[in-house]
């Protein structure tokens, strides 16, 4: 065993104050006084900000370090997703809020699940072996199949749960598999290790069958966890199902933590596979694009058509994965950015016009919103426009950036698709456009914004959505510089 | 080699074909009697003690949670001792990180009460 200095752990500090954050507040939720909802947020956003401070402290690292005798890599990529999902949990943290108080669910353990969840995610976004990537991968996923069914007496959500842990659990061990088997082929789990051994392993009968199906089960776990087709089945029940700032979550950090992994994972320990993962993953984002539009058309509950446009956009973002140049990998950090702010900001709307836990949420329920609250029904025109991806939003920049890296990496047919598929997503998207601007409402009631959290989370979003598409520079030189030592 | 696996293969398959033909044979061989009794758990007409798929205390559930909070330690805490010469304090450290984090759930466990394992109704009139 290398030896391990102890400064290197100083690199960590950023995950070990969340994750003491978490239990700290896990305790706290013992205490007889725990129902101050306040508080808890309180906690968890302070431990979210301090963490994001500590990791700026740190900066942007100019040169990749490995740490730990190869468990972990601290670089550009980690930080760019470290911040990114501390925002996000932020958000989530902030729409929580009213809607555990409204229905009398404990603050304590929602809170510390969020952040024990955000942990493993920044400790996947710094993962540097198979080991340390799947248990990092374990601590975000089983945080949100509790989370997932944290409105215990409801169906729905005890549903949702289940389903979620059952798939996900299945795909785990579908994963670890794979890494078990890429083991067998190259005696390495480290990322650098593996990709310097595998063209010496694919020289070999055993090793190139071992290898071959080691890295494809090892890419089926990670496009069960970004919700590709034909793995997505999860998706709609889970996100339908789920509380709503979870399904935030969900969406967002989770969606983009996966991402994040299985670009590392490809680009770093899988070159030598190139050519076969960007077949691969051009097929599977030709039928996420496809599938997840078309069945995001015939839905009648919002939460259910965003659940499978957020497939769909995880074949758009699969777009940038399979481009493998420098342009496509810019335009998936782009494009996550972009998305998670743009869901959830669409999720906050969703949930102010949420009455009691599951109602208000199907189409006609936003028939005539612009009479009754014109600031909630603009904000959802906007994102509704940056889902689409029309100017001047943050999600026309990222289409933009992930189709012409495409085209330049000579995946036109591919790109082609993805235009095709957004033009099929305008009719849910302006669907409920109409549904807010041209229908009337049956009832006459002014929705409340009485929560100032969610307000100011969706007015922030939706500012930081229409900033995006006017001036993308300033994200995109960002992405470029946290690609530093990545390829 | 696949080869050397001939055997294993051959006893996979003896075995199979045995359990199947035992089955059909049975299936094809025996007469039917039908009526309640020949359904019955014990056709010999010993009755049963209690229903098998009933509904299990929650409790049984939470003690093999709490069960598995300890025995994860416990199985760490087996290995460590017997290297932990070699590995000295940082090793010692380690372990201290690690047992921290178990009594966090275990802290959790006992203030909400999971650790009372008597029936709730039971706790309510104690309280009450």
């Amino acid at each position: 065993m290398d030896s391990i200095q102890p400064q290197e752990f100083l690199l960590l500090v950023p995950e070990i104050v969340l994750a003491s954050a978490g239990m700290l507040l896990l305790l706290t939720g013992t205490l007889k006084t725990s129902n101050g909802y306040r508080l808890c947020a309180a906690i968890s956003l302070a431990a979210l900000a301090l963490t994001a401070v500590l990791l700026l402290i740190q900066g942007i690292p100019g040169a990749p370090r490995v740490i730990l005798s190869g468990m972990f890599i601290v670089d550009g990529y980690s930080f760019f997703w470290k911040l990114l999902f501390l925002v996000a949990s932020a958000f989530t943290v902030l729409l929580s809020d009213r809607f555990l108080s409204d229905g009398g669910y404990r603050p304590a353990e929602f809170y510390s699940l969020i952040l024990l969840a955000t942990t493993g995610m920044l400790f996947m976004a710094s993962g540097y072996s198979l080991l340390s990537i799947w248990i990092s991968l374990e601590l975000m996923a089983l945080s949100s199949y509790i989370l997932a069914g944290y409105f215990k007496h409801q169906t729905k959500s005890n549903e949702a749960a289940l389903k979620y842990f059952i798939l996900g659990a299945l795909s785990s061990g579908i994963l670890v598999y794979g890494i078990s088997l890429l083991y067998g082929a190259t005696g390495t789990i480290q990322l650098d290790e593996l990709a310097a051994a595998l063209p010496a392993a694919l020289a070999l009968e055993t090793g190139s069958r071992l290898a071959a199906a080691g890295w494809l089960l090892l890419a089926m776990g990670l496009f069960f966890k970004v919700a590709a087709v034909p793995f997505h089945v999860w998706t709609p029940d889970v996100y339908e199902g789920a509380p709503t700032p979870v399904t935030v979550f969900l969406a967002t950090a989770s969606k983009a933590a996966s991402f994040a992994i299985l670009v590392r994972i490809f680009y770093q320990a899988l070159p030598a596979l190139a050519p076969d993962w960007q077949w691969i993953t051009a097929a599977i984002a030709v039928v996420t694009m496809i599938w997840g539009n078309l069945a995001a058309l015939t839905q009648t509950n919002v939460k259910r058509m965003l659940a499978y446009s957020s497939v769909a956009h995880a074949g758009y973002v699969l777009i940038g994965v399979l481009a493998a140049t420098e342009d496509g990998l810019w335009a998936v950090l782009f494009y996550l950015f972009a998305y998670t702010f743009i869901t959830i900001g669409t999720f906050g709307t969703v949930i102010l016009l949420e009455r009691k836990e599951y109602a208000g949420e199907t189409y006609s329920d936003y028939a005539g919103l612009a009479q009754r609250s014109p600031f909630l029904a603009a904000m959802m025109l906007v994102f509704m426009l940056a889902l689409t991806g029309i100017p001047p939003t943050g999600g026309f920049f990222g289409k933009i950036y992930l189709f012409a890296a495409a085209v330049e990496s000579g995946w036109i047919w591919v790109a082609v698709v993805g235009v095709l598929t957004s033009a099929i997503s305008l009719f849910y998207y302006i669907g409920i456009g109409v549904q807010m601007y041209l229908k009337e409402s049956g009832d006459d009631t002014p929705s409340a914004l009485h929560a100032p959290g969610l307000v100011g989370t969706i007015a922030v979003c939706a500012v930081i959505t229409v900033l995006l598409g006017i001036l993308p520079e300033p994200l995109v030189q960002f992405a470029k510089s946290s690609l530093v030592g990545l390829l | 080699m696949p080869q050397d696996h001939y055997p294993v293969l051959l006893a996979l398959g003896l075995a199979l074909a045995l359990g199947v033909v035992m089955l059909m044979l049975s299936a094809l061989m025996s007469r039917r009697m039908g009526g309640r009794v020949s359904l019955d758990t014990y056709e010999s007409g010993e009755p049963l003690l209690d229903r098998s798929h009933k509904r299990i205390s929650v409790l049984f559930f939470l003690i093999a949670i709490d069960f598995v909070v300890f025995d994860v330690e416990a199985a760490f805490l087996y290995p460590w001792a017997l290297v932990i010469r070699e590995g000295g304090w940082p090793l010692f450290w380690a372990m201290m990180v690690f047992v921290g984090l178990i009594l966090v759930g275990f802290a959790y466990i006992w203030k909400k009460g999971g650790l009372d394992l008597r029936p709730e109704r039971q706790k309510r009139s104690l309280r009450g």
